[in-house]
């Protein structure tokens, strides 16, 4: 449940007012122009930017800043690729808000890892750099950290951004099959045409919420004149 | 052959090698995936002004003193290279740049001065010959705090490289681990200026870190390996530097250089004539 969130950059509201509510199991796509807050609205949740107004409810209680039971999965063009991490690495990352500072890493953690990479179908690829990967081995590497991470709520921002035809589908299936086993899938998306067969929830964003609820109720032509015609609010008011 | 192993100023001399050797090498790690070489390369220079206005404040020269003296002059520099980029259209890296060969002409002018506490050379380029026995401790003191608080936060440094951002999240003190490694940094530092001096102290603290780069995508390996390239080769050089007689401290620095080329041009994987091969 997000109530009444809120978000600035200085002086300038980047986004106001959105309040949703949903559940484990579906897939809930933020759409809207480019600007219009998505990205922002995915790291307020994620905990990555502050949020100035509103609370964040997940299971009954609110959400501080952080519950490992979140993961946010970031652009693309935000990774440093050349970091020299394996894919391994990378999803063994996912265990550390379990591990903390001290804790070992026990059989139970690669067990976790082995499980996510198997999940995700990379285990052939758990030895490769993150930059010898295809865009969406990439996606898939960093789902495996968040499913690693134990995560039900994956914060994915354009995840289907520069995939050819074969990887969109194919990831496609894949978070219908975590949604179907329960997890809650909040993705950026800007492509209208596929969006009602990818997402079963939408919401409808211009730096304030113009629509939430099934994704072909919400996508009319009317609507998406409204949104992507719409002007940003002035900071002054 | 064995020659130098039987003189009390070699034997230190090569102990100070593994020990300092193996902690920037390990530290190197950090640098190369923070990507902040030539940062490195700026508060190494300005370690030399820090360190002899120490000397002149206080009389005496004393690991505390040099310590405080670097850290001092790194703040003013780093902090001052920011203030100047806000407050005008200046950028960092330009400020930075006038800011500390600035600071290391001071303190090439203070240390006429100073010249009890040895000349501008041994400042400049260090003499590892000339280690003294609570130099050796300083560096195994150093070394193992550094080694101590890698291992310990080493969880959280890495995500605060990776992601800072997620780390943020995540209920990492980001603000807090960015000091843990500047901190570490200008120890490391500290002790490198006795093997290496000031001036080549950036080859010992980049060298290492970004030769396993080339070699390993594992990051434990990148901190593990760069601390072996760093002992074993500062060993390598001082056996050099005492056949062929040069000095040891460029001696350290030309074989660390050596061994990186090495790996650009040969590594299995990522060297460039393995890319050339097997692009024909």
């Amino acid at each position: 449940m997000i109530n009444d969130v809120g978000v600035s950059y200085g002086r300038v509201p980047a986004l106001q007012d959105i309040s949703l509510a949903t559940s484990c199991g579906n897939r809930v796509a933020l759409i809207g122009p480019n600007g219009a807050g998505k990205s922002t609205l995915l790291k307020a949740i994620a905990g990555l930017v502050p949020r100035q107004t509103g609370t964040i409810q997940w299971r009954g209680s609110a959400v501080k800043r952080w519950s490992h039971e979140f993961a946010y999965l970031p652009q693309r063009e935000e990774v440093d690729w050349d970091f020299p991490i394996t894919v391994r690495g990378l999803v063994e990352m996912g265990r550390f808000p379990h591990l903390g500072l001290w804790k070992r890493y026990s059989s139970g953690d690669d067990d976790a890892v082995e499980r996510a990479l198997q999940t995700l179908g990379i285990t052939d690829l758990h030895d490769r750099q993150i930059c010898e990967l295809s865009g969406g081995q990439q996606q898939r590497a960093f789902l495996a950290r968040a499913l690693a991470q134990e995560a039900h709520v994956l914060l994915l921002d354009e995840p289907f951004t520069g995939l050819d035809l074969n990887a969109s589908e194919s990831l496609a299936r894949l978070l219908a099959s975590l949604s179907e086993e329960g997890r809650l899938i909040l993705a950026s998306h800007h492509d209208l045409e596929s969006a009602p067969q990818l997402f079963n929830e939408c919401l409808l964003l211009n730096h304030t919420q113009l629509d939430f609820g099934p994704t072909t109720q919400v996508l009319t032509p009317q609507s998406i004149t409204r949104a992507f015609t719409s002007d940003r609010p002035d900071p002054d008011n | 052959m064995l020659d130098p192993f039987q003189d009390p100023f070699f034997q230190r001399a090569l102990l100070a090698g593994l020990l300092i050797g193996f902690t920037n090498g390990f530290f190197s790690g950090f640098v190369v995936l923070r990507r902040t070489a030539l940062s490195v390369s700026a508060l190494s220079h300005t370690m030399l002004p820090g360190i002899a206005l120490g000397i002149l404040i206080t009389g005496t020269l004393t690991q505390v003193n040099a310590f405080i003296g670097a850290l001092t002059a790194a703040l003013f520099v780093g902090l001052g290279s920011v203030v100047v980029s806000r407050s005008s259209r200046v950028s960092q890296g330009t400020a930075l740049a006038i800011l500390y060969t600035t600071a290391f002409a001071l303190g090439v002018a203070v240390l006429q001065y100073l010249r009890s506490y040895g000349d501008l050379s041994h400042w400049l380029f260090g003499d590892i010959r000339l280690v003294s026995s609570s130099d050796l401790w300083l560096a195994f003191v150093i070394g193992s705090i550094i080694l101590l608080a890698s291992c310990v936060f080493f969880r959280p440094l890495l995500l605060t490289l990776f992601e800072s951002s997620v780390a943020a999240a995540q209920g990492v003190n980001v603000r807090a681990m960015n000091y843990l490694l500047f901190g570490m940094l200008i120890l490391a530092l500290v002790t490198s200026l006795q093997a290496v001096g000031c001036v080549l102290s950036v080859g010992l603290l980049v060298a290492p870190g970004a030769t396993l780069s080339l070699l390993t995508n594992r990051t434990s390996l990148l901190f593990w390996g760069g601390g072996l390239v760093g002992a074993l080769g500062s060993v390598l050089a001082l056996l050099l530097a005492y056949w062929i007689d040069i000095p040891a401290g460029p001696a350290i620095v030309i074989v660390l250089g050596t061994l990186f080329l090495l790996a650009f041009l040969l590594s299995p994987k990522y060297g460039l004539l393995t890319r050339i091969r097997s692009s024909s």
